[in-house]
């Protein structure tokens, strides 16, 4: 576990970073490295399927970020409201720290998961589907709707992408 | 920097146009073997898509659409959901939606698990194109941005 711990640190760091960096373009790096300590995260806790999707995923959005901000270098308002933001932000800590104490007493401990449903699929996957990839298998097998829905969902992100962006709709 | 051609520098073009086929093929690999080995339709289709991406960033996007232009990525895109919607269907003939009705087949086969490597495909088809079209759209707002203000 100390290996996951060091690349929690790693990632707060880089977030820290992402967040304070005065150039947008080194702010986006930064979230990138982000995003790869997430897919290391994931591989260390042995799900690689996660980890590519993560990487894959990351480096995609890292692109359009890059592209969208490389010609331009806005700098950052730092000016303003800092004080209504500051409270604004302690408030929502304490609340959200005080529900997620009473929440994360409730949880199972890390690392030992509850494995009611899961065994199933572990016991019987091969069986019944085939297929040696076990999260492949209840993607499309067994939570196979869950997928075409997820399908809908980036149908509906091109289609909506397309009527923000056409040209008829970017006329003041 | 060289301001005529489109596209990044010549450092860049090569190291693309070395790596681009292999990145082609990982995603390609990804996708086929998703039922055995960790990845599947969706990794790999976003690996196809950066494939493409990549020659769009490093040649301009005349280079990338000489590859695949929008007509092919909105009928691939069209094709990955309809291939889907009608595996789920074929199940629905023999059974229930989404029945796995092919063969399964001996494990750690390519072709086993009855209808799920088709499915990955589907759903390959229908990312892969999608988030090329999202990328596609942002540039193309970018370049039409940059002839308003001239």
């Amino acid at each position: 576990m100390l290996e996951l711990q060091i690349l929690l640190i790693f990632m707060i760091i880089g977030a820290l970073i992402a967040v304070k960096a005065k150039d947008l373009l080194s702010s986006v790096i930064a979230l990138g490295t982000v995003g790869l300590g997430l897919s290391l995260a994931f591989l260390i806790l042995k799900a690689p399927d996660l980890a590519i999707a993560q990487l894959v995923v990351e480096i995609l959005c890292v692109i359009i970020l890059i592209r969208a901000t490389i010609k331009k270098d806005l700098p950052f308002s730092t000016s303003g409201r800092w004080f209504f933001n500051t409270i604004v932000t302690f408030v929502f800590l304490i609340v959200f720290l005080s529900f997620a104490y009473f929440c994360i007493k409730d949880l199972p401990q890390f690392g030992k998961p509850i494995m009611k449903v899961s065994q199933f699929f572990l016991n019987q996957g091969l069986r019944q589907t085939g297929a040696t990839n076990l999260v492949s298998s209840v993607v499309l097998d067994y939570r196979a709707y869950d997928t075409l829905g997820e399908a809908t969902i980036l149908f509906t992100a091109v289609v909506a992408v397309l009527a923000v962006m056409r040209r008829a709709g970017r006329k003041k | 920097m060289n301001t005529q051609e489109p596209g990044m520098t010549l450092i860049v073009k090569t190291i693309t146009r070395l790596t681009v086929g292999l990145i082609l093929l990982f995603g390609i690999y990804i996708v086929s073997h998703g039922h055995i080995s960790p990845g599947g339709g969706f990794a790999g289709g976003v690996i196809i898509a950066l494939s493409f991406i990549h020659i769009m960033l490093a040649f301009g996007k005349e280079a990338a659409f000489k590859r695949i232009n929008q007509k092919a990525a909105s009928f691939f895109e069209s094709l990955g959901a309809i291939m889907f919607l009608t595996i789920a269907i074929l199940g629905m003939v023999s059974g229930y939606f989404f029945l796995n009705f092919g063969m399964k087949g001996e494990p750690f086969e390519l072709f086993s698990a009855g209808t799920m490597p088709l499915s990955n495909i589907a759903i390959a088809f229908k990312v892969g194109s999608g988030l090329f079209m999202i990328v596609v759209i942002l540039v193309l707002l970018k370049i039409d941005k940059k002839e308003e203000e001239k």
